[in-house]
């Protein structure tokens, strides 16, 4: 008999043993395990999608704020840009008008320069013009310059014609005051006489006449009546001399001031 | 010559008796649980893990992948029964490579002692799964005149399990036995690594039997209760 009943019934109860024994030693803990385990690494995957999704976050807030970073260092070195023009324009302006007013200083002061060359220049002239003439009027005529300067005066009034004397004429008869003859010098007696004669016999009247000092007039005499004028004097000459000096020199200054520029 | 190792008797007191198959059962048994409690007793958890860890992992994770596949949708629930009936007879055939081991499934007690409990699954799983009128309706499928027939299957089944790992297991060991006997030293081992194959494949047709058989009295009528659910 190759069944042992006693056998099959004992390997039964072994077998449910066995069956116990490794539900309890085998597959209860294998599968804890595995598991615990799948929990695990699905946690960790939770997690790890929780801190890419925070990375994300953190990378788009991160572009976000360079964006705007960008435009604010955008928007600064704009305003910077136009500040630094604004800023060059006005030291531009500033520079320009510092180099007008220079200019004008500069002009001013050659003017001015000019200026005291005119005088310092007319008053060598009149000083040589005055010790020529009164050489050569002593050298020639071998009296004092006064005297001769009555002489002329007197002789240029008796050569008086024309509408100049017609004028003169009306202007001594309206005058309300007596004509004033102004000399650069005290005139002596004598040749106020001479003067007054001369007057009195040029427009035939008794012509009322006051003599004054004037030194501006260099030398010379001059006859003035309501307005009417007859003169010969040195002023005269020289301010004649004067124009033609600063004709001279302004076409000497127009020629400076018009290479200035090209040397600035 | 000797068909079983139920001959070999080491005591025995009247109907009680100690026979090879019963100490070479318990030697596995015991084998299995200690290699199972040495092993599980530090198990990981994280990441890291033994290789013993990783090889009982994968043979317990590979049966419940196999019951699965069977078409039992909650493995973990047959996997006491059928994991242990295949590590079992793995285990018996397995030891065939050591000297003076006799399998106990090479003895027919043994065999007809796990087709019997094969047997006693199948209805108590239908039963546990579907109720007791449903799975006794189950034998009158598809009409009443398949009732004989249904449990006639169900017995020749079981007897078709018993002998069938019996003759599997105690061929090889016969042929083992033969073949030292007239043949050189190098044949018979060849003869035992082929034995070797034969065990597993014997142990994993068992296994998938049974759970087929199982699978198969748990959903008989499923089809028929979705469509009166659905009605």
């Amino acid at each position: 008999m190759l069944i042992d009943w006693f056998t099959v019934g004992a390997q039964v109860i072994n077998f449910l043993i066995l069956v116990w024994l490794m539900k309890r030693f085998l597959y209860q803990p294998i599968l804890h395990a595995i598991d615990v385990r799948e929990k695990l690494i699905a946690t960790e995957l939770a997690d790890a999608d929780a801190q890419k999704a925070e990375a994300r976050q953190e990378r788009d807030e991160f572009q976000h704020k360079n964006e705007v970073f960008d435009q604010q260092r955008a928007a600064l070195l704009s305003k910077a840009t136009d500040d630094a023009a604004a800023e060059r324009q006005r030291l531009l302006a500033e520079a320009r008008q510092a180099a007008d007013a220079l200019r004008a200083r500069r002009q001013e002061a050659l003017r001015s320069e000019e200026q005291t060359l005119h005088q310092a220049l007319s008053h060598q002239v009149q000083q040589e013009v005055f010790a020529i003439a009164r050489k050569t009027l002593s050298d020639l005529a071998g009296v004092s310059l006064e005297e001769r300067m009555g002489e002329v005066f007197t002789r240029r009034l008796r050569a008086l014609n024309g509408p100049a004397k017609a004028g003169l004429a009306d202007a001594l008869a309206t005058a309300s005051q007596p004509a004033l003859v102004r000399s650069a010098f005290d005139l002596p007696a004598d040749q106020r006489a001479a003067i007054q004669q001369a007057l009195n016999e040029t427009f035939s009247a008794e012509i009322a006449v006051r003599f004054a000092t004037a030194p501006d007039l260099v030398g010379g005499i001059e006859l003035s009546a309501n307005g009417q004028k007859l003169a010969w004097s040195i002023a005269d000459y020289l301010v004649s001399l004067e124009a033609g000096v600063d004709e001279l020199l302004r076409q000497g200054t127009g020629d400076g001031n018009e290479a200035t520029p090209n040397g600035t | 010559m000797r068909l079983t190792p139920d001959e070999i008797i080491f005591w025995q007191y009247g109907f009680l008796k100690l026979n090879a198959t019963i100490v070479f059962t318990w030697a596995i048994m015991i084998a299995l649980s200690v290699g199972a409690m040495l092993i599980t007793r530090t198990l990981s958890t994280e990441l890291q893990r033994s290789r013993w860890q990783n090889l009982l992992e994968i043979v317990v994770t590979s049966i419940v992948k196999q019951i699965e596949d069977v078409g039992l949708s909650q493995p973990q629930k047959y996997l006491g029964f059928l994991g242990t009936l295949f590590l079992f007879v793995a285990a018996a055939s397995l030891c065939t490579i050591i000297p003076g081991y006799e399998p106990p499934t090479g003895s027919l007690s043994t065999t007809t002692a796990l087709a019997l409990c094969v047997f006693v699954a199948v209805p108590f799983f239908g039963i546990a799964e579907q109720g007791l009128r449903a799975y006794l309706k189950s034998y009158l499928e598809p009409t009443f005149i398949m009732l004989p027939f249904n449990i006639i299957s169900e017995i020749s089944r079981t007897l078709a399990l018993a002998v069938r790992l019996f003759g599997n297991m105690m061929s090889g060991a016969m042929i083992i036995a033969i073949l030292l006997t007239i043949t050189p030293l190098v044949f018979p081992i060849i003869m035992t690594s082929l034995g070797l194959l034969t065990g597993m494949v014997q142990a994993y047709i068992f296994s998938i039997l049974a759970g087929v058989y199982i699978a198969a009295a748990t959903r008989v009528n499923k089809p028929k209760r979705e469509e009166e659910t659905q009605a």
